[in-house]
């Protein structure tokens, strides 16, 4: 076991795309660990292997070789009804495009992982309408995504990253899509909302605009962690 | 989960009604075809099963279906009279005769010509006058669709409804006078031409003379008689051909599904129905399905096995076959009930809902699997790809 207060620890992860005529390492020998509680910011240039790192510490992608602990639990030594249990308890995930069910209100989307936990309908979309209105959209619960903003469906989806209490919570540019204001409103309410003494949020980004919101800042390339700096102090 | 399945299901309305659209078509041809080939086949032996009190037919040995007659000679009837286990046995004519109405014109008949003293073997229904009334002089009964229309006298007003022969009237049957005395209801056969009941003396005066003129003897078995043992007995003592009435309309039907092409058509028409429905159903639930795989995966990554994916899609897929099969049964009922008093065959049992909804299963079935084998396959990394 490591340490609680690492939240990730990822040793030589190596990670290859095989796409039939060539191969593409995506990863090449990454070393990283994240703090629990922290906000660590994953940026360098396209292509760098900055979606595929979260992945294999979200457990949704198995690495070629090395070791990735997360919360303390070695995901490739786990067994796959395990790993799916492992996600839906304690993984969040925000993304670029939002990734809303368009044909699911904003109540329904956000009592997901609820539901995946095993949580009764009526109990999850309870719950789920009060993590809406604590990131400012209680009285759009029964709007569909088609009905919202861009950075109000962020909000939601934020919202369903939230709502079972993950304690890893993995973002993939989640401020892209949105206008500079917007994204500045919605990286102040994952770090107020969202981040807290023991969550720990891992959000990649190549928008400098945010990087204030760090608490620290890994740059890749190459499928390197080629520095990773603190903000404070 | 169940109820996030059934929201993406119905969240592109456009695909839901197609393949809800695609499974009614398949369901209905799937019903309705084979409902109109059964009614058809139906009637192959619905003389025989109108015929109700005789328990076995005996014929001659080369007659392969009902309307083959292969005439027997009278003294035939009282050697199977002689046989014992047999009740009763009586004669009966059937054969096709020229009627003369009283506009000049002919119309081939089928004469049915009934044992003069008991008149076994009469018409099922009688709508006007009974069958006792064929002992008057010359009595024939006619069936009322013959009456309405083959045998109507021509209507005066060009083109318009003949006028239908009534009790009271007269036609000729090779040259000898028969008056109406009843309308009869009987079912409808392969055979479009009238129907004309009379007794067998008199049918045999009608009938060119020929030495042979019985077409059937029916019996009536006595009481604890087994059949079987009974048309074996009058097999081997008479040399004609024995058959219980269900062994005849068998042979009957099987004659037909076996030398004509009406099983083939409608066979055709069920398989393409089937094709067009899987086909067009099945590719709208796939094309669905990889339309929502976006959210399949999402749903994945945050932690959804796999049977629970595939259990969503077995409940669209079921939710969308119900909803198809019940509108095709539901409009196959429909089109037969409207059509009732129509010419048309149509016969709806049971049986029929099992296969065509075996049918609809196989389309969902196929539909499912695709979809489920695509989702299984999913990586949910795909989750994070813009
Ligand atoms: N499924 C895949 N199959 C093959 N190659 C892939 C696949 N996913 C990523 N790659 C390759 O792996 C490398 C790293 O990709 P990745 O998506 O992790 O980069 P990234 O840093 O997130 O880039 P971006 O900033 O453009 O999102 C790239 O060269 C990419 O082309
Ligand atoms: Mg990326």
């Amino acid at each position: 076991m490591n340490s609680p207060s690492l939240a990730v620890r990822c040793q030589n992860v190596i990670k290859t795309y095989d796409t039939g005529d060539q191969k593409v390492t995506a990863l090449n020998s990454v070393n990283l660990e994240i703090a629990t509680g922290e906000l660590m910011m994953l940026v360098g240039p396209s292509g760098c292997g900055k979606t595929t790192l979260i992945s294999v510490i979200a457990g949704i992608l198995d690495q070629d070789s090395g070791h990735c602990e997360v919360l303390g639990e070695d995901l490739l030594s786990m067994s796959n009804q395990h790993k799916l249990n492992f996600r839906a308890r304690n993984i969040g995930f925000v993304f670029q495009a939002f990734n809303l069910l368009p044909s699911l209100n904003a109540a329904e989307n956000v009592s997901i992982p609820l539901i995946i936990n095993g949580i009764k309908r009526a109990e999850a979309e309870r719950k789920a309408i009060s993590v809406l209105e604590q990131v400012g959209l209680g009285a759009r619960v029964k709007a569909l995504s088609s009905e919202l903003s861009g950075g109000q469906q962020q909000r939601v989806a934020i919202a369903r990253a939230l709502v079972h209490s993950p304690r890893l919570i993995v973002c993939d540019e989640p401020t892209s899509s949105l206008d500079h204001e917007t994204g500045h409103n919605v990286m102040t309410l994952l770090k107020d909302v969202a981040l807290y003494k023991d969550r720990t949020l891992v959000i990649v980004t190549h928008d400098a605009r945010i990087f204030d919101f760090a608490d620290r800042i890994a740059e890749m390339d190459d499928g390197h962690i080629v520095k990773v700096k603190g903000t404070k102090g | 989960m169940n109820h996030i399945a059934l929201k993406m299901l119905m969240g592109d309305r456009g695909k839901y009604l197609g393949i809800v659209m695609g499974l009614t078509f398949a369901s209905l041809i799937m019903t309705q075809q084979p409902a109109i080939f059964l009614g058809l086949m139906s009637r192959s032996y619905s003389f025989i099963s109108d015929v109700g009190l005789p328990d076995i037919w005996v014929m001659d040995s080369k007659v392969q279906f009902v309307d083959d007659i292969k005439p027997l000679q009278d003294t035939e009837l009282y050697r199977v009279r002689g046989i014992s286990g047999v009740e009763w046995a009586m004669p009966m004519y059937k054969g096709l005769l020229k009627a003369r109405l009283v506009d000049g014109t002919f119309q081939t008949c089928n004469v049915v010509g009934l044992d003069d003293a008991t008149l076994i073997g009469g018409p099922p229904v009688m709508l006007e006058g009974t069958v006792e009334d064929l002992r008057r002089s010359d009595g024939v009964i006619v069936d009322i669709d013959g009456a309405r229309d083959k045998l109507g006298k021509p209507s005066p007003i060009p083109g318009g409804k003949p006028i239908p022969l009534k009790v009271g009237d007269s036609l000729e049957l090779n040259d000898h006078r028969a008056i109406v005395v009843g309308i009869a209801k009987v079912t409808r056969t392969f055979q479009s031409q009238p129907v004309v009941y009379t007794t067998y003396s008199r049918a045999k005066s009608y009938a060119p003379k020929e030495r042979k003129l019985l077409s059937f003897v029916l019996v009536k078995a006595k009481p604890g008689q087994d059949f079987g043992e009974l048309t074996r007995r009058i097999r081997a003592t008479t040399g004609l051909a024995a058959y219980t009435r269900e062994e005849f309309m068998s042979l009957t039907y099987e004659y037909f599904m076996h030398n004509t092409g009406i099983p083939i058509n409608f066979g055709i028409s069920v398989l393409l129905g089937f094709i067009v429905g899987a086909a067009i159903a099945g590719q709208t639930f796939y094309n669905s399905t990889l339309e929502n795989l976006r959210q399949f995966g999402v749903l994945k990554a945050m932690g959804t096995s796999n049977w629970i994916l595939l259990r969503m899609i077995l409940l669209q897929a079921v939710l969308v076959g119900t909803i198809g099969y019940g509108l095709g049964v539901g409009l196959t009922a429909l089109f037969g009930y409207s059509m009732r008093h129509s010419i048309l065959a149509f016969k709806f049992p049971w049986q029929l809902l099992l296969f065509s909804g075996a049918g609809v299963s196989l389309i969902c079935i196929f539909a499912a699997l695709l979809s489920i084998i695509k989702v299984i396959r999913l990586e949910p990394a795909i989750v994070f790809k813009g």
